[in-house]
């Protein structure tokens, strides 16, 4: 561990360091602060207080434990939908590569085609169709977020494919499995690993725009976007109870990128000493 | 004897450490080199592949690759330090004082310029040859190199014009700004015999005639003969030894010196019994890749037990052969019988008996093997899939593999990336044996590696055979080779079977043309070689 971090510039490090402290925050913090994220406990957008650190909402919750509960909803969403997207994108990707044909281009052709419409609208039109449950709003994202999953796993995977290694296993007639898990994977994963933080963040963001638009997360459940909304009146008050949350999610941005950046350089400079 | 052009005192050469890392110690790539090289002198460098031998160009130039960094003693070229010269002054010398000439040339040009503008971009920036004058002198060296129509050469772009002509225009660059050191890194090794000959007479004329003073590097003696005036080999980034050429032919101090010299041949044994009966057969097969065809009309016959070599140069249709043989190309035409049976021509309808059966070796061992499987996973897997065997039960038979190509058995749980070109390509063969083969098809398996550790891999080969009985089909484009392992050879060009028969009838004058431009083309180590060829060649043109 010493020695992973050794190997990141100081940059990164900070970047880890805000990405734990936020992970931190929003899993540990609602248990020991005091109030609930959906109790009202004082007047509507009172300013920062020693009760209130951050001040109080639009209907007089506690800010900062709507944003403890909002940041941990928007990381929990994210991270599923991410997982999603490469448990879609990262198969189909590598099976292209390997098999080529027909199948590759139909696949291809789909994620064009997805990717021909800008992706918020395209999440509308689903969700509109699908409804605004969680499940169908992970399913989207996942869908959505799978097709650059999928061209990234793609042409990492034909520089794999193109190599002779994969010629003998074909010569041996190994079966799709293999060619999978055995030889593509491995040689893929440091770039899918990067690529993940980056995928993660979009997500985040998009969970944000959606909630923001009113199709996201559905209220009392608070999320980072869904706050911006609420909060938004605060603004011709001048209050800051708006820009907390997506000073929140920027934050959150920021640190993986910084982290994701550090991990590039690694594989960068160990990709030099081969 | 007047003030040395090039001279290295003590050039130690390690890689860069980050200071912040203390658990990695600096490699020393060069441990202390002494150099001294006179104008219209040219000194020929030679080792294998992690000797230094190119590490000690470059810092000819004042250059270390990135990763390194030249961390001791001095470089003086024409009266100047480089090693603490400054950025500036290294931008004024290269190119102008000193030249390089690259091994790939189609790396070297971009290929979004045209050759005359690439050619002429050293005089442009150094601004020290009028550009008229430049240009001109540049369409004089194209006549030089025996490039086709000189004025319009330049006006090409690099994929238009052959591997051999690139490795000229590049030989031009490097002379176009008139240096007095040209650097030649292996400058031939990239090209077909027939062609290496070429252009080495070219560059040899071209030194003479300008009287630049010249390093030579390249890892085969017989080429460095050719050129160099004395010749200076390189072990693990120390001097072996110097001396002029002929007295290093003749007569080498060091024992290194003398393995190089003797690389003999190992050769293949006397005549089996059962050895006439067929085991595969190619007849009449055209095959395509797309719209372009590549082989027309190719039949050859391999008999068990027995080594068939393929040869010809790159281009000539030897490794689609292959491709054929092995069912990744299915052939638009013709027929493939093994052991008395038709086969499918695609990979896809061959049972697994056959495709067990015939087993390949390809020429990169690095590309060759997965680089995140241990090589117990690669040698053993093999024999799970062809043989059924157990997974504990192949990670044993890898164990005795490892053993038959006389590797260590605790190697079997190293990656690729900890193994050396010659262990790589031990791995290859053994992982090739597991599959208990009847043939295995070697593609050009020792050309990418240096000398002594090619023999090592051909001797293995060959007691294999003798060991186990399998046949081997080489393709290969080095006829000492061929001459050395073969019972029956053919001979490709342009995708066409021009001649074959057995060894001794190919290698017996009357050599078929072809044949014999490809044997004349060998370099052989001996001074004068190259002069007598071409000689030889013109006497042949003027009499026809």
């Amino acid at each position: 561990m010493s020695r992973f971090l050794s190997e990141l510039d100081v940059a990164a490090r900070l970047g880890l360091l805000i990405v734990l402290g936020f992970l931190a925050a929003v899993f540990v913090g609602p248990f020991i602060i005091p109030y609930s994220e959906v109790e009202i406990v004082g007047s509507v957008f009172s300013p920062p207080s020693l009760d209130h650190w951050l001040g109080t909402d639009n209907v007089g919750r506690d800010l900062l434990a709507r944003i403890l509960a909002g940041g941990q909803m928007t990381v929990i969403i994210s991270f599923l939908a991410t997982c999603g997207a490469f448990a879609i994108g990262v198969p189909l990707g590598i099976v292209s590569a390997i098999m080529g044909g027909w199948f590759d281009l139909i696949v291809t052709r789909i994620v064009d085609a997805l990717m021909a419409f800008p992706g918020l609208i395209l999440a509308l039109i689903m969700l509109s169709a699908l409804g605004t449950s969680l499940p169908a709003l992970l399913l989207v994202m996942s869908v959505l977020s799978s097709t650059i999953v999928f061209r990234l796993t793609r042409a990492v995977a034909a520089d794999v494919a193109a190599m002779e290694y994969i010629e003998i296993a074909r010569l041996r007639g190994e079966n799709m499995r293999w060619f999978l898990f055995k030889e593509v994977l491995p040689n893929v994963v440091p770039t899918l690993l990067t690529e993940f933080g980056l995928r993660f963040v979009y997500a985040a963001i998009l969970i944000s725009s959606l909630s923001f638009l009113g199709i996201g997360v559905q209220p009392p459940h608070a999320d980072l976007g869904g706050m911006v909304k609420e909060n938004s009146l605060a603004i011709t008050f001048g209050r800051m109870a708006p820009i907390l949350p997506a000073l929140a999610l920027a934050i959150l941005a920021i640190g993986i990128n910084l982290v994701v950046d550090g991990l590039l350089k690694r594989n960068a400079d160990l990709d030099l000493h081969k | 004897m007047s003030e040395p052009l090039l001279q290295m005192r003590g050039l130690r050469i390690e890689t860069e450490v980050n200071p912040g890392k203390k658990h990695v110690k600096p490699v020393e790539i060069l441990k202390g080199i002494d150099l001294t090289l006179h104008r219209s002198q040219v000194l020929g460098l030679i080792g294998e592949s992690g000797a230094g031998k190119s590490t000690i160009g470059l810092a000819a130039m004042g250059y270390a690759r990135r990763g390194l960094r030249l961390s001791g003693g001095e470089v003086w070229l024409d009266g100047e330090e480089l090693r603490s010269a400054s950025e500036e002054v290294l931008c004024q010398i290269r190119g102008k004082k000193v030249a390089y000439v690259a091994q790939s040339a189609a790396a070297a040009f971009n290929p979004a310029h045209r050759l005359l503008s690439q050619v002429l971009e050293v005089t442009n920036i150094h601004d020290h040859i009028d550009p008229a004058k430049a240009a001109k002198r540049a369409i004089e060296l194209f006549d030089r190199m025996g490039l086709p129509n000189p004025e319009e050469f330049g006006t090409r772009y690099p994929h238009e014009v052959s591997g051999g002509q690139l490795q000229r225009a590049m030989t031009a660059m490097a002379l176009a700004g008139e240096p007095d050191l040209l650097v030649f890194d292996e400058p031939t090794t990239a090209l077909d015999v027939t062609t290496q000959i070429d252009v080495l007479a070219i560059i040899k004329e071209v030194i003479r005639d300008l009287g630049s003073a010249a390093l030579y590097i390249t890892h085969d003696l017989g080429v460095v003969a050719q050129v160099a005036d004395r010749i200076k080999v390189l072990r693990h980034g120390q001097e072996v030894e110097e001396q002029e050429t002929s007295a290093l032919l003749a007569n080498p101090r060091e024992d290194y010196t003398r393995d190089l010299l003797n690389v003999r041949r190992a050769s293949a044994q006397a005549e089996d019994a059962d050895r006439d009966e067929m085991i595969l057969s190619l007849d009449r097969i055209d095959a395509a890749y797309g719209k372009a065809q590549v082989l027309w009309d190719v039949s050859v016959a391999l008999r068990r037990g027995t080594c068939l070599a393929i040869v010809g140069e790159s281009g000539s249709g030897k490794s689609t052969l292959a491709r054929v043989i092995m069912g990744l190309l299915p052939p638009s035409k013709g027929q493939i019988t093994y052991q008395g049976k038709a086969i499918s021509a695609a990979l896809a309808g061959r049972s697994a008996a056959s495709r067990k059966a015939v087993q390949m070796v390809y020429q990169l061992p690095d590309v060759a093997m997965n680089p995140r499987q241990t090589i117990g996973e690669i040698i053993g897997r093999p024999a799970q899939v062809f043989l059924g065997l157990s997974k504990s039960a192949a990670y044993t038979r890898a164990k005795k593999l490892l053993d038959m190509v006389d590797l260590p058995t605790d190697m079997i749980t190293r990656f690729p990336n900890q193994l050396s070109g010659g262990q790589k390509q031990r791995v290859c063969i053994a992982r090739a044996l597991a599959a208990e083969p009847e043939t295995v098809i070697c593609d050009e398996v020792t050309s990418a590696l240096d000398p002594l550790v090619a023999e090592g891999i051909t001797e293995l080969l060959l007691r294999l055979q003798r060991k186990l009985g399998v046949s081997y089909i080489f393709i290969t484009h080095d006829m000492a080779m061929v001459r050395a392992i073969a019972d029956d050879v053919v001979v490709m060009r342009n995708g066409r079977v021009v001649e074959q028969g057995p060894k001794d009838s190919i290698f017996d004058p009357p050599y078929a043309d072809y044949t014999h431009l490809l044997i004349s083309s060998t370099p052989e180590m001996r001074i004068g070689w190259l002069e007598q060829v071409l000689q030889e060649r013109r006497m042949e043109a003027a009499g026809n």
